[in-house]
């Protein structure tokens, strides 16, 4: 039995299992060079250009698409059409959550598992176990912030096929892109790169998905 | 990059991956006079939170350069310094913990000192930095992005400082692991009742907290330095590894990696390949504003939970209730004092930095300074008042008796350095031209961190120095270990700083991005 096999045995064994990670569907489209596409990319140099290219993008009924810019704009994702995200509800339930441990933690060790008597107070106050319900509902919620939003947003993942696009190094920068995916059921070699033509963009490059 | 020809330089500058300093396009400083054009009072007017004219690029090149580029002289030989006094503070902890607390001056009477004095020192400066994410940010003070990076960075460096000395003042410190709640063979868990388990609790979900929502916000910006590395590489324009010499030029060291290589590895992992999309920058903004809000109630907690310790206790002195605004408005206090006592030699030593830290900024922060100085003063007279108007003789003693009355009391000279530094020097605030001038605020910066400390060492030191018999007073005298420690944590402080102005970004760039004009939508701006 060869290394490659066993690879095999084991894509095959999760695609039992975990289909959702291994599943790809054939590429809609592909490239002269038999790669498959991963989207169209377009360039912009002003915040006002991107925000109103990005309300035609939405309004030509795309769904699979982005806007990259070095800074969050303000109201992007009204012009996106973005849905507002779940993250607060999911930070009210760590919330929650947080509180409930630290109840369970101080009334089961200081009641149940070794009850201690301290300066004579009672048993059943409530009051000093107060401080530290706060603090690790605190400690939850800000966990649930910033590893759910990483999680939303599907990071980390360091390889992406728009990292192949050399001029994208420059978002971080001054410039704006907008990709609109393959898989986007709107998604048209040409269409789709006339309308990014109209909304003003610069440099529209067809971007491969390279493995 | 002077082994580059210069057009290829000029090249690199237009294609936005070089590191060189841009020069600012208007000058800033208005002739005759020290206004940098950010001090107008007109209420119509909004002052530039950067000026010079910049674009995105220019603040990138800004920004990023003080990472890239090699840092100024001073920066090596403040770094030998710092890292000096932080080994000294190493060997202090060491013998500590081999030898055991009687290396302190502790006694009998006085069983905590200098050790809680620097906990809660360090500890209320690291209120600043998180005071100007959380709740300036909830606020919409957009002044806050030209320093909120600087400060987080601080408030991390001086929490961690802080966590030294409750750990090591147990005495055993290997069994400072009993302070967890954690499963051991006596079947004994934390006393749950006592504020000196909230303290772990607050201190280190403060700690955490901090830590997180310093990485957060700079996420963004890591990915910016990555991208330009990468840049760089591609473009096959990046500088070999240079070791910085105390003379002349770096030592080129050719068996290392290019800094390039390193930055896009070490950025890369950290940026945790963030792209900058903008269903990204979405939740990302919401988890900020949510983090806001929670780190808000958070910082009050901390301070008021390390208050507790003292205010809990039946020791005259220390049994108040307005122990815990009081403690919070000095943190605040003391922590601005020091972010300002950070930055504003910087504004001298790293080019461009005035531009983005304007003196509109330093004058916001020295009315804060104003205001807090002038809460923790109200707060001095209240703590005295109501120990005369409470009746108690013990409180009113330990007051009159043993802070203020230099006729009896031995420690009154820490007590007037206290009110001299605390409330005194912050009072020339009131006038715009010390407002305005960077070495006076730096001046009153100095006092106020100084006063600082003493306010803790008055706190704690004459509180318990003289208990209810007279016999039982005995006055407390540092030994060498006490001062070696103390001077140490801040070696250790003063490295942390300038390991993070060399490697990491210093300000947040997408946030002064957002403030800056070209980031609005519409085209009337």
């Amino acid at each position: 039995m060869d290394i490659k096999s066993l690879i095999n045995d084991a894509k095959s064994l999760g695609a039992d299992y975990f289909p959702m990670l291994l599943r790809k569907s054939a590429p809609k489209f592909v490239t002269e060079s038999g790669n498959a596409v991963y989207g169209i990319v377009a360039e912009f140099s002003e915040t006002p250009k991107v925000f109103k290219a990005a309300k035609q993008v939405r309004d030509a009924g795309y769904t699979k698409w982005d806007v990259h810019t070095p800074f969050p704009i303000h109201d992007m994702e009204e012009a996106m059409g973005i849905k507002t995200t779940k993250l607060p509800l999911m930070a009210g339930a760590a919330a929650v959550t947080g509180v409930c441990i630290a109840i369970v933690l101080q009334w089961g060790t200081t009641m149940v598992l070794y009850p201690t008597l301290v300066q004579g107070k009672p048993f059943d106050a409530w009051q000093p176990f107060v401080p530290i319900m706060f603090e690790l509902g605190i400690l939850l919620t800000a966990f649930m912030c910033i590893f759910g939003m990483l999680a939303l947003n599907g990071l980390p993942r360091f390889h992406h096929p728009l990292f192949s696009h050399e001029r994208f190094y420059r978002v971080g920068n001054d410039r704006f892109f907008i990709a609109i995916e393959s898989n986007d059921p709107n998604f048209d070699p040409i269409q789709t790169k006339k309308l990014l033509e109209e909304a003003g963009g610069s440099d529209i490059t067809l971007i491969e998905d390279v493995d | 990059m002077s082994d580059m020809h210069p057009d290829q330089s000029i090249a690199l500058q237009a294609s936005g991956i070089a590191s060189a300093q841009p020069v600012s396009r208007s000058q800033p400083i208005i002739p005759g006079s020290k206004d940098d054009g950010t001090l107008s009072e007109d209420p119509g007017l909004r002052a530039p939170l950067v000026i010079g004219d910049r674009s995105f690029d220019d603040v990138t090149n800004i920004v990023c350069g003080y990472a890239e580029a090699p840092m100024p002289k001073i920066w090596l030989t403040a770094f030998t310094i710092a890292a000096s006094v932080a080994a000294i503070a190493n060997a202090m902890i060491f013998y500590l913990i081999i030898t055991g607390v009687g290396v302190w001056g502790l006694n009998n009477q006085v069983d905590w000192a200098w050790d809680i004095t620097n906990f809660v020192f360090w500890i209320g400066i690291g209120h600043a930095g998180t005071l100007i994410s959380a709740i300036l940010c909830l606020l919409k003070q957009n002044w806050r992005t030209a320093v909120n990076r600087a400060a987080e960075a601080m408030t991390i460096f001086a929490v961690i400082c802080a966590g030294i000395f409750p750990g090591i003042h147990v005495g055993r410190a290997w069994m400072a692991w009993f302070l967890a709640p954690v499963p051991n063979a006596n079947g004994i868990w934390p006393n749950f009742r006592s504020p000196l388990l909230w303290d772990v609790f607050a201190v280190s979900t403060y700690a955490t907290v901090s830590l997180l929502f310093w990485y957060m916000g700079m996420i963004p910006d890591v990915a910016t330095l990555r991208d330009r590395a990468a840049l760089r590489l591609h473009k096959g324009v990046s500088r070999g590894f240079k070791m910085p010499m105390p003379l002349g030029d770096g030592l080129a060291l050719h068996f290392m990696p290019r800094p390039d290589q390193l930055r896009v590895l070490i950025y890369g992992i950290m940026a945790l390949g963030w792209r900058f999309s903008s269903r990204h920058w979405h939740r990302y903004e919401k988890a900020y504003l949510m983090l806001a809000g929670i780190s808000t109630p958070l910082v009050l907690s901390v301070h008021s939970i390390v208050s507790f310790d003292f205010a809990t206790s039946v020791i005259p002195g220390w049994h108040t209730t307005i122990f815990p605004p009081y403690f919070v408005a000095g943190a605040v206090f003391g922590g601005f004092a020091m972010v300002l006592w950070l930055l504003i030699p910087l504004r001298m030593v790293l080019p461009n930095f005035s531009d983005l830290l304007t003196l509109r900024h330093l004058e916001n922060m020295a009315k804060i300074i104003l205001l807090t100085g002038t809460m923790v003063g109200f707060a001095y007279s209240m703590e005295f008042f109501m120990a005369w108007y409470g009746a108690n003789e013990y409180e009113f003693a330990v007051f009159a008796n043993n802070r203020v009355n230099p006729a009896q009391a031995p420690y009154w000279w820490a007590y007037w350095t206290m009110i001299t530094c605390n409330v005194l020097f912050p009072q020339v605030f009131w006038f715009r031209k010390m407002r305005q001038n960077p070495l006076v605020i730096w001046i009153v910066a100095s006092a106020v961190t100084v006063g600082m400390w003493f306010e803790r060492f008055v706190i704690i030191v004459t509180s318990i120095h003289r208990a209810f018999l007279p016999g039982e007073w005995h006055m407390f005298y540092p030994t060498w270990v006490d001062i070696l420690t103390f001077v140490g944590s801040c070696g250790i402080f003063m490295t942390l700083f300038l390991l993070f102005l060399k490697f990491l970004p210093i300000f947040a760039l997408s946030e002064l991005k957002i403030v800056m004009p070209q980031s609005h939508t519409d085209d009337h701006h």
